[in-house]
């Protein structure tokens, strides 16, 4: 060992320790965990396959039957709800997840060394998982109402990164902040809840519009909204408009929607980066 | 300091030394606390040639504690300024040092003098706030024994996160699951949830796991202070073997006798500076001068209101002794002065064993000619002198002395202050406490 170098240490980081140390740790930490969720139960890992059944069984239910929203106007409605459902799911359990998780994870976060950035990307593997499990049932239903494949499917893999992406973003921000600010706890919860009617999941954007243009005009703003819009264009009806068009309220609303999605994941990053150094400190 | 003052310490560092000296050179046949090594001076200028595997300078270290526990939004917006809500505690001023290649290093200080803090900024836990910390080589952090084990998985699941967490790839962690196992003697356990074991054998596995990272750096925090005496032993072992091997250690720990026979160089630190660094004997006797000195007062008061000179012990025949032989009875001295007038001072005494359990407690008041109960008025001295009949099984022990102004734990001066401490030569271990002779009458009826 004669010779080694010293070499300074400036503290625990985001990424203490390089990547190839990060990503091993995210894998393990978010496989572990997903393992967890499912042991013990009777049924193990077929839940994550029926619990957006079931739930897609109710809201059809209600929104084919009761209400009435997009069944008749909507092509291919019960599976496109399957899907936004599925979707918004994933992003709803990242987030929520992930705000306790740095203070979760506390007698590791004050006792060990290690890059503070695998909590939060190891949050949000895990409830990728189980989106991918998910689709599995969504796939089937693909077929089951008759969609027809298109070339576009395989583009499913970008939407995907999209949204790990974009929940990651709100969970890096989310997590360095609640040790600090406990109130954003339960902010978030009630927020995400306002953020599902917010977004094009149990309608479309221009069903919305041919009911009220301002609301309409608010939805585009959400950068979750073209992501969606996106997603039924490519996977359910290529006939469907795209982001930004006309149809869905033009070039504007949907600038200023990626300019959020842009922001929110920089903000995440930066504060992030800002707290992860002290963050042992404030827990 | 008065000459009484210098004596005393000088006295309590011969004592040391003697013990020391008789453990190395197989003085102390016992098997009880096995063999010490000592660490005479030609093997630390030997180690202080080697070049440093961790260079701190001039390191500062501020904690911001919130005035208010709640920390919710409404009370950050009402008082914007950070020093409305939080108080400035300087945990750590202007520390410097080097650690070499091969050393055992020791930091030693009372609770709250920054040892841990010093600790978790080498290892990158926390950030320090000025100074500049270099280290050589991978570097293992111990804050804690067991951080991170996870009750929900198996033992094998635990070894290669544990592993991953203090920055092997997860093929080096599966490596060492065998070693890890072997080590902690839970071959048979290994698909067994953390949940089930029992916290004996969790101890084994997140010590196993700790020896088996087999990092070049260790930094341990008070491991010693957890599990049973042969946990206490299998440690010491381990200690004995990585100074064999070389391997450098830094060690965080109130135990004295540890610091005294392993390390090389010990560090103390009193409210977060850097009192001395030097000889490890010489730390622990400028350890036990801060435990004696003004701060040891109740009640956060600057000095206390009675200064404690000297202690000692003697044989029955009055002959000074270090440290007590097996089976025999001693007196234990101490001398007080009181810095202001005690109404009615109580003097109590716990002999305390190496875990801490108390073998017994004595205590004592004064008297006048007609046995009345007395004050000890400012500047008057009080000079007591305590028979200990029991005979003590071998073993390290420590007494702890508390002073109160008046009968019923009143006013109390002084709180359970570790006044001495000694080892019981013996050479065979005995169970229990105490050892009691006892005539047994044998027969064997045809």
């Amino acid at each position: 060992m004669n010779g080694v170098e010293l070499q300074d240490v400036h503290g625990p980081s985001a990424l203490s320790g390089g990547w190839r140390r990060m990503w091993e740790l995210c894998l393990l930490i978010s496989v572990t965990d997903f393992k967890r969720n499912y042991f013990g139960t009777a049924l193990g890992y077929l839940w994550s396959l029926m619990r957006p059944l079931l739930l897609f069984v109710v809201l059809l239910e209600v929104f084919t039957h009761v209400l009435r929203i997009g069944s008749g106007t909507i092509r291919h409605y019960p599976v496109l709800l399957l899907f936004n459902i599925v979707f918004f799911g994933f992003f709803q359990e990242a987030t929520v997840t992930a705000v306790g998780s740095v203070v979760g994870y506390e007698g590791i976060v004050r006792k060990t060394q290690f890059p503070r950035l695998a909590i939060p990307v190891s949050v949000v593997l895990t409830a990728l998982y189980n989106l991918l499990l998910n689709l599995v049932v969504v796939i089937v239903f693909l077929f089951v109402y008759g969609v027809t494949p298109t070339w576009t499917w395989i583009l499913l893999p970008v939407l995907l990164l999209l949204m790990a992406v974009f929940a990651l973003g709100a969970s890096m921000f989310l997590s360095s902040l609640y040790p600090r600010f406990r109130d954003i706890g339960i902010i978030w919860t009630v927020f995400v809840t306002a953020l599902f009617y917010a977004t094009p999941v149990l309608f479309t954007l221009d069903l919305a519009r041919s009911h009220s243009r301002a609301l309409a005009r608010l939805i585009a703003l959400n950068p979750l909204t073209p992501v969606f819009e996106l997603a039924r264009r490519w996977i359910i009806d290529p006939t469907a408009p795209l982001p930004g068009s006309a149809a869905t309220g033009g070039l504007g609303p949907f600038l200023v929607s990626v300019a959020l999605f842009v922001a929110i994941c920089a903000l995440g990053v930066w504060t992030f980066r800002r707290e992860a150094p002290r963050i042992a400190e404030q827990l | 300091m008065s000459m009484d003052d210098e004596n005393f310490l000088l006295k309590a560092s011969q004592s040391m030394q003697h013990a020391l000296q008789r453990a190395a050179f197989g003085l102390d046949e016992g098997e009880h606390h096995g063999p010490i090594e000592s660490a005479p001076k030609a093997q630390r200028a030997a180690v202080l040639q080697a070049p440093p595997v961790i260079a701190v300078q001039d390191l500062d270290k501020s904690f911001w504690i919130p005035r208010r526990a709640a920390r919710s939004i409404g009370f950050q917006l009402r008082h914007p300024s950070r020093a409305a809500r939080y108080r400035e505690l300087r945990s750590l001023r202007g520390i410097s040092f080097e650690v070499h290649q091969g050393e055992f290093f020791g930091i030693v200080g009372r609770n709250g003098s920054g040892k841990s803090t010093l600790l978790k900024i080498l290892a990158s836990i926390y950030r320090a706030d000025a100074g500049r910390v270099r280290v050589a080589g991978r570097l293992a952090p111990f804050i804690e024994l067991g951080v991170g084990l996870n009750p929900e998985l198996t033992a094998r699941e635990n070894v290669v996160l544990g592993g991953v967490m203090m920055g092997l790839t997860r093929r080096e962690a599966a490596r060492r699951l065998d070693a890890v196992l072997e080590f902690a003697e839970l071959r048979d356990f290994v698909d067994l949830k953390l949940k089930n074991y029992s916290s004996g054998m969790m101890v084994r596995l997140a010590f196993a796991l700790m020896v088996q990272m087999d990092a070049d750096t260790m930094l341990i925090d008070e491991v010693l202070a957890v599990g049973d005496a042969s946990f206490a032993e299998k440690c010491l072992e381990v200690f004995r073997q990585r100074r064999r091997a070389g391997k450098t250690v830094v060690l965080v720990t109130h135990d004295m006798m540890t610091v005294q026979s392993f390390c090389h160089r010990a560090m103390l630190l009193h409210d977060g500076e850097q009192r001395f660094l030097g000889e490890p004997e010489e730390a622990v006797l400028r350890y036990y001068r801060l435990n004696f000195g003004a701060e040891t007062a109740v009640g956060g008061d600057e000095r206390p209101a009675i200064k404690l000179l000297d202690t000692w012990l003697e044989t029955l025949d009055g002959e000074r002794i270090e440290n007590p032989p097996h089976g025999r009875p001693f007196r234990f001295h101490l001398g007080a002065q009181a810095r202001e007038l005690l109404p009615e001072p109580i003097f109590s005494f716990q002999l305390v064993n190496v875990d801490e359990v108390a073998v017994c407690g004595f205590s004592a008041a004064l008297h006048d000619d007609d046995g009345e109960p007395r004050s000890l008025r400012a500047g008057e001295t009080a000079r007591l002198a305590i028979e200990i009949p029991v005979a003590l099984v071998p073993g390290r022990y420590s007494v702890l002395c508390t002073i109160a102004g008046r009968p019923g734990g009143g006013d109390t001066v002084l709180h359970d202050v570790r006044v001495a401490e000694f080892l019981v030569m013996g050479s065979e271990p005995r169970p229990g406490m105490v050892s009691v002779h006892s005539e047994v009458h044998a027969e064997v009826l045809a």
